[in-house]
């Protein structure tokens, strides 16, 4: 099952960790890839910058806008994408990055089904 | 000159005898799969232009076993600078085998497939190793197949083989005490690889058909070398008689077309023919069936009928009823609950449905809720039906599956409205 890992967390409470504290934090990441890649359940990996920039149709123009969640103090931080078993692994890998946020994990929809749904 | 399609199959019917030869008389199973690899690498890039070799198996071999002695020799001399004895090699360990000196023409492929479906690696892991030491297919290919990239394959297949490696499994056939659970995993990682190619409906179609050509010839090969297995048989049997419909399971648009209404004369019949001889020969011979013998006896019984009336439903609910005996699954119930619809109404399905809805594995999943749906359907209540379809959309993964129960529920929700 293919799976995709959301990573949020709170941009506010990362600056404000000490610096010892934010190393260990990324190095369980680095960890946590480095094993993924071993086993061949990483698809990608990606750290997202701060900068955020909402964008929606005006009058059948794209406009930058102040974007929806001004209020959310949670930020998407980066994603994973992986391969594995079952959402029990999923969770089992996700779960070590919720530290300072918490992380979604949604399924990935693919092009593939048996047509046998009425059994 | 031949052409490249025939090059393509030889070397994938040549892979495992070729990988058993250099295992058998270098061991190291994990540098004499890469050696193998690059053997039929050289083949797929050479025969082309010059020719297929009058012993294309001698000669892969020999190119493999050059490999092999190029890294044994590399080997050694690390060996060597760490001060360790050299006389562990077999004393012709670096004469490369000359076309007539092969091993002997026993088959391994047997071995081969119970290595590569070994329980200390994860199915994922048993599935691409299988398909690439024993299909003889590429790391790309097999890539291409699962929607991964390459670089993620290369490492569960490189992850695999050094998990055999450190396990010490020998290459030999399982000890008979443990014969029969081994070969239902490796039945088990055949039946996973046809899944795997018949579920695509569009997308990278030909990569995806090409597993389940491959599962099938595999399949074909376990059976050469197990005739007597009844369940060896009875999934070469599923196999075939599953795989007939598929000319039949899609639109040219990619939708699913459910079996009830596929246009049966589309149907593969000779597929069809040896399918139901494999399991009607299978069914006679055997005293205790097994899983997939049923499954195969039910899809033969779907198979025969020249309609979707004509299906002999008593008989379809029969055998779940046995195969929920042998396996009891909570997939097996459901299809039998269709099953006992189709005989004695909608309502007697539904009430099998309810009987189901304590069970955490299935009454959360997308397929009961689009059975429910079907037979409140079939039982004329269109708004209870219509609830069902839709909650089986958000629940599925499968895009053709969510647009088919899409479009169910909005086939109801018109006739409601009007």
């Amino acid at each position: 099952m293919k799976y995709m890992v959301l990573i949020h967390s709170n941009p506010q409470l990362w600056e404000s960790l000490p610096k010892e504290e934010a190393d260990r934090v990324l190095n369980n990441h680095y960890k946590l890839i480095d094993e993924m890649k071993r086993t061949g359940e990483l698809i990608r990996v990606e750290g997202l910058g701060w900068d955020q920039t909402f964008v929606q149709l005006v009058n059948g123009v794209p406009a930058v806008t102040d974007g929806p969640y001004s209020e959310v103090k949670e930020h998407l931080a980066g994603l994973f994408q992986v391969d594995v078993e079952s959402i029990d692994r999923a969770i089992e890998v996700a779960g070590p990055l919720s530290e300072y946020g918490w992380v979604e994990i949604r399924p990935v929809m693919e092009d593939v089904g048996d047509g046998d749904v009425t059994g | 000159m031949t052409t490249e399609p025939r090059v393509d199959d030889l070397l994938r019917e040549l892979a495992p005898q070729v990988l058993s030869a250099v295992v058998r008389r270098y061991g190291q199973f994990d540098a004499s799969e890469d050696a193998v690899q690059e053997a039929l690498l050289a083949g797929a890039t050479q025969w082309p232009n010059e020719g297929i070799p009058d012993n294309p198996r001698g000669w892969l071999i020999a190119v493999a076993s050059r490999r092999m002695t190029d890294h044994l020799r590399a080997d050694l001399a690390r060996q060597r600078r760490e001060a360790t004895a050299a006389a562990l090699l077999p004393p012709d360990a670096f004469n490369a085998p000359g076309p007539d000196d092969l091993a002997p023409e026993e088959d391994d492929t047997l071995t081969l497939l119970f290595l590569c479906c070994h329980p200390s690696l994860s199915p994922s892991s048993q599935l691409a190793l299988t398909l690439r030491a024993v299909g003889g297919l590429t790391t790309a290919e097999i890539a291409r197949a699962f929607f991964v990239p390459e670089s993620t394959m290369a490492q569960r297949i490189s992850r695999a083989k050094a998990t055999i490696r450190d396990s010490g499994a020998p290459f030999s056939l399982p000890p008979a005490s443990e014969r029969a659970e081994r070969l239902a995993v490796v039945l088990h990682v055949l039946y996973l690889v046809f899944n795997e190619g018949y579920t695509a409906s569009s997308g990278d179609e030909l990569a995806r058909t090409d597993l389940t050509t491959e599962a099938i010839r595999l399949a074909r090969d376990l059976h050469r070398l197990l005739p007597a297995d009844g369940e060896a048989t009875g999934l070469l049997a599923l196999m075939l008689l599953i795989d007939a419909r598929r000319p039949a399971r899609t639109l040219a648009d990619g939708s699913l077309v459910p079996l009830s209404e596929q246009d049966r004369s589309r149907w593969n019949r000779a597929q069809i023919d040896e399918g139901v001889a494999l399991i009607s020969r299978s069914l006679a011979e055997t005293s205790a069936l097994g899983a997939y013998q049923l499954q195969a006896a039910i899809a033969a019984v779907h198979d025969e009928a020249s309609t979707a009336d004509a299906t002999d439903w008593p008989e379809i609910v029969e055998l779940y009823g046995l195969l929920a005996a042998v396996a009891p699954n909570p997939m097996v119930s459901l299809n039998q609950a269709v099953a006992v619809a189709m005989v004695d109404g909608p309502a007697a399905g539904l009430a099998r449905l309810d009987d189901l809805t304590s069970d955490d594995r299935i009454a959360g999943s997308h397929r009961f809720e689009a059975v429910r749906g079907h037979l409140l359907e079939m039982a004329g209540d269109a708004a209870a039906a219509r609830r069902s379809y839709l909650a089986a959309a958000r629940k599925t993964t499968s895009l053709p599956e969510r647009r088919y129960l899409e479009s169910r529920a909005a086939r109801l929700g018109e006739s409601a409205a009007r």
